[in-house]
């Protein structure tokens, strides 16, 4: 183990930011091309995950604690944020008997 | 010790998330994406953040993900809403293909321009450890007036969500 890890590159806030832009694409994928609601909303929450990510690494680079202080500000949002849309979900279930995208289209242009 | 931590938990919070994005069943989403959420709270940890790193863990992985799978055995979907694959569209596409584009810019714009502090090790940095007393400090300072709007908004979000789920009494 010690051989390989000596052969990859130390470790840089930039390797943080890579994998946080990486996440936010995965999340992105997800919510442009399922139809499933709530795998559209867990991909929401991994977004701003990768986000969260971001401000953590720069708090390191930068050596004060603001930028972990907006993340805790950022899970509480989350959450209400969670409470909020899955009792949307339900309410829409109720309506359509469903929880596809699709299954509320008709504001679409 | 720290490119181990961060290599690993890396790819732990990297595979999680796309076999979430990929996962047919909800179900198996959500596990994925606890899986995803420990190894996010490993590289906090990893970059000093203990509290933040137990706070992913009781909030995200615990209480958020757990209204998911509530949620969706609350609704018990049935195998048609389950299987029903995915779209594609031909402007989705292209607007996916041009963010990736952008996006694929900026990063390696980034790694190869970034100089300073960014591209240096992170074990060479000054230390910096954040344990609940240390982030208690700014939290109940300089932003003592959003933290309690955020108590203010979890209330609304509270009321926003019974009222949006009850029935209407006949």
């Amino acid at each position: 183990m010690t051989p390989l890890l000596a052969a990859l590159p130390p470790v840089t806030v930039q390797h943080y930011l890579l994998l946080s832009g990486l996440l936010f694409a995965v999340g992105l994928v997800g919510v442009l091309f399922r139809r499933n609601i709530i795998i559209v909303l867990m991909c929401l929450e991994l977004m701003l995950s990768a986000a969260n990510l971001a401000f953590v690494a720069f708090s390191r680079v930068h050596g004060n604690l603001q930028g972990q202080v907006m993340v805790f500000f950022s899970i509480a949002v989350a959450a209400a944020e969670a409470a909020v849309a899955l009792s949307i979900i339900i309410a829409l279930y109720r309506a359509r008997g469903g929880v596809d995208v699709e299954d509320a289209a008709e504001m679409k242009g | 010790m720290e490119g181990l931590g961060f290599y690993g938990f890396g790819a732990l919070t990297l595979l999680g998330a796309l076999l979430m994005v990929t996962s047919r069943n909800p179900l198996h989403g959500v596990l994925w994406l606890v899986v995803s959420f420990l190894g996010l709270s490993g590289l906090f940890g990893g970059l000093g953040a203990h509290f933040l790193a137990a706070i992913q863990i009781l909030v995200y992985a615990g209480a958020i993900l757990v209204l998911f799978l509530f949620v969706i055995m609350l609704l018990n979907l049935r195998p048609d809403d389950v299987e029903r694959m995915p779209t594609f569209s031909l402007r989705g596409g292209v607007g996916g293909f041009l963010v990736g584009v952008v996006g694929f810019c900026a990063v390696v714009g980034s790694v190869v321009m970034g100089t300073g502090a960014f591209a240096k090790p992170v074990a060479g940095l000054p230390p910096l450890e954040a344990g609940a007393a240390d982030v208690a400090i700014p939290l109940f300072s300089t932003a003592l007036l959003p933290f309690e709007v955020v108590s203010l908004l979890l209330l609304a979000a509270i009321v926003g969500s019974v009222a949006l789920t009850k029935r209407r009494l006949p």
